[in-house]
């Protein structure tokens, strides 16, 4: 597959993009919030309707406990904010359910696909954009596009994923320079094209904007909404809670590997009697 | 503590690290066993030659070669049959028997000079090998000055040049039971030389050029960010190795492909060609000794490129990806110089043991294991090679499967079972904090 991949590399076909429109079967469940999951309880609950099903979760490094029996669920089409104070385990959590780190104990389901047992099938379905992600220097934009539009190749029109992330990444002329001229900004678009390119059910998305201008934050926010909106489920971790506010169907706080809120955020911020998230979080962490 | 003080604490901190150092200790280690291994060279040039007389002559000169022989070297055997001094020497570990025929005397007095027959026992064909020969070379240089001498002292008529050359030498050498004369061990060993020394050189060139692209891809990948994303993708941790160990063969291939072409030439240039010719001694590579060296070459490829691939996995940065690189490069040189010195068969235990468990090695000396039909050798090796790879791959794909390729981290239990299986890259290995 990475040979046909490579070799496929600098063949370039535009077509139409392809607008696949996932079925939520709960879309209702977008303002729904349930504070405390009973996962694993013996309650029903249909992994079908869940995007994300995480149950009990805990990871270790050795002695250390990163998470400690983390749950929660995302809906299908939702937005998810995952928010916590730095080393609360945000990114292990992310890293799991985007099957780069083992499980230590505990399920998640992604798509009704158990990541534990079957990574490689989770693999096709999910995408993942870590926080310092980097693309190919030696690569331009399009042909970065292209390497990775050739791994769907077996359930995806190649030319039209390109294209979607050409039009994604909205570069202009830029696409077909070289990554290594990019700044970080137009680099940052390009890897949030790469991630959405597959039109995927989950969208993982670590830290999206970091270090990013307010025009380039907004416009990649603006780009995972319009994802969301078709069908995407998109479950992203951020340290702006504007940014949370702005984006999140729900959230949740983690806080020493636990979680220890979840809500809307305005559930939250009508619980902790608090103007914004941003509040919300200092008095939950503290 | 003044600035200057400062950088470099600050320096010799981020360059003396586990990674750095572990890779500089294990070469030590090896070349300190390297020169165990070659540590009998100075005895061995010092030492009596060990030796055989058949003295078939009764003359007066005969006596005078006999007493010189004796004094000057040890001798196994001293007796008038050919075929029981060979059998004795051969079994006591000599490197020659000397045979004075019985016209000896009567053809020097005759002014005709006296025909020495050497049988050389030839052990090895490396440079080392040849030791043993060249001791008994300069024993028998020793012996026509004495016979000159005496030649001289005794006020003989004989002419001039007889009396400063009075010997001439016949020669066979027989090796790996196979007898061929009027070759020495020496014109032997230069002919095998020669025709074994490209092979050990495209594979220290490949696993330079080819090892090193492997490691530094893994390490790229980590430094430029771009692992996890390729983790995350729908492609199956196999095809990312096997398509990394790929591209890095031909890559290699290609480099190495350069340089030889340049350094052929060169070959070409500073070596004459031989004027002995192997085939007339049944001694030829046929069509099956080819695919088998050809054999024995991909094996051995594959395998050093699956432990440059575990290696690689423990790269953090491009930086400690040339330090990782180096033992492998060590371990390519160390086979490719012993072959160049000695034969399999002559080294001591551990350094057979050595070069059967460095697989790169098994290809080097290939060719001349099939130029005496010594076909065990080199199936093992074959054998050994793939095992090694098929390991080495094993190891490489569960690093892939774990998230110890993220966090760096092999647990106690782990690092014990690869440790067991043999592998030095994981000697280094390093922690990070996720």
């Amino acid at each position: 597959m990475l040979l046909r991949g490579l070799g496929a590399a600098f063949v370039v076909a535009l077509a139409a993009v392809r607008n696949l429109q996932y079925v939520d079967s709960d879309s209702s469940a977008l303002i729904c919030c349930r504070r405390d999951l009973m996962l694993g309880n013996g309650q029903a609950l249909s992994a079908g309707s869940y995007a994300v099903v995480v149950d009990k979760l805990f990871k270790s490094y050795g002695k250390f406990e990163a998470l400690r029996g983390i749950s929660f669920t995302v809906k299908q089409g939702e937005v998810f904010g995952l928010i916590g104070p730095n080393g609360a385990g945000k990114t292990t959590t992310l890293r799991i359910i985007s099957t780069l780190l083992q499980i230590t104990s505990g399920t998640v389901t992604v798509v009704g696909t158990d990541i534990g047992k079957h990574a490689e099938r989770a693999r096709k379905i999910l995408s993942y954009l870590p926080e310092d992600a980097g693309a190919y220097k030696n690569l331009t934009g399009r042909e970065y596009l292209q390497f990775i539009a050739n791994f769907f190749e077996d359930w995806h029109d190649v030319g039209e994923m390109v294209a979607r992330g050409v039009s994604i990444a909205d570069l202009g002329e830029r696409i077909d320079d070289k990554v290594e001229t990019y700044s970080k900004g137009m680099a940052r678009r390009l890897l949030v094209a790469r991630a959405l390119i597959s039109n995927p059910k989950l969208a993982i998305l670590d830290e999206l904007t970091s270090g990013l201008d307010v025009i380039n934050a907004r416009e990649i926010r603006k780009i995972v909404k319009d994802t969301a909106a078709t069908g995407t489920t998109v479950l992203l971790s951020s340290h702006n809670m504007l940014e949370v506010e702005l984006m999140c169907d729900r959230i949740a706080l983690i806080n020493d590997g636990r979680i220890v809120e979840t809500g809307t955020p305005s559930e939250l911020k009508s619980r902790y009697s608090s103007s914004n998230i941003e509040e919300v979080f200092t008095k939950v962490v503290k | 503590m003044s600035s200057f003080t400062n950088i470099v604490k600050k320096e010799l901190r981020e360059l003396l690290t586990k990674s750095t150092i572990l890779p500089i200790v294990f070469m030590a280690l090896l070349f300190g066993s390297m020169g165990s291994m070659f540590g009998g060279v100075e005895e061995a040039i010092t030492s009596k030659p060990v030796i055989g007389l058949v003295d078939q002559d009764s003359g007066v000169l005969s006596d005078i070669a006999a007493d010189i022989l004796m004094n000057a070297s040890t001798m196994v055997y001293d007796g008038t049959d050919v075929q029981e001094g060979l059998e004795t020497v051969t079994n006591e570990g000599g490197s020659a028997l000397l045979v004075l025929p019985s016209n000896f005397t009567d053809d020097i007095m005759s002014g005709k000079p006296g025909t020495i027959t050497v049988y050389w026992i030839m052990r090895g064909a490396g440079l080392m090998d040849t030791i043993p020969s060249t001791s008994v070379d300069n024993l028998l240089s020793v012996l026509s000055a004495n016979l000159s001498a005496y030649l001289i002292e005794t006020g003989t008529s004989l002419d001039a040049s007889l009396v400063l050359s009075p010997t001439t030498r016949t020669q066979t050498t027989i090796f790996q039971g196979k007898e061929m004369s009027g070759i020495s061990p020496s014109d032997l060993s230069a002919v095998l030389s020669s025709q074994s020394i490209m092979i050990p050189l495209v594979i220290v060139m490949i696993i330079i050029m080819a090892g090193g692209t492997v490691v530094s891809s893994m390490a790229m990948e980590k430094e430029n960010k771009t692992l996890e994303t390729l983790l995350t993708l729908p492609v199956s941790r196999t095809s990312i190795i096997a398509g990394k160990l790929v591209a890095s063969a031909i890559v290699g291939l290609l480099m190495a492909a350069i340089y030889m072409v340049g350094f052929s030439y060169y070959m070409n240039s500073v070596t004459g060609s031989s004027n002995i010719d192997l085939k007339a001694y049944g001694l030829g590579l046929g069509a099956l000794d080819y695919v088998l060296i050809g054999l024995s070459l991909f094996m051995s490829l594959l395998a050093a490129l699956a432990l440059c691939m575990v290696i690689g996995t423990f790269a953090a940065n491009y930086k400690s990806a040339q330090t990782l690189t180096m033992p492998v490069t060590i371990l390519a040189l160390v086979p490719m110089f012993i072959t160049m010195s000695k034969d399999f068969d002559t080294l001591p235990l551990l350094g057979q043991a050595v070069m059967f468990a460095i697989p790169f090695a098994h290809p080097m000396m290939a060719v001349r294991s099939l130029t005496f039909d010594d076909y065990g050798l080199v199936l093992a090796g074959i054998a050994y090679s793939a095992l090694f790879a098929i390991v080495m791959i094993a190891i490489a794909v569960w690093i892939f499967k774990t998230d110890r390729l993220l966090t760096g981290r092999i647990g106690k239990k782990a690092g014990r079972s690869i440790l067991k299986g043999g592998l030095i890259g994981l000697l280094v290995s390093r922690h990070r904090k996720t």
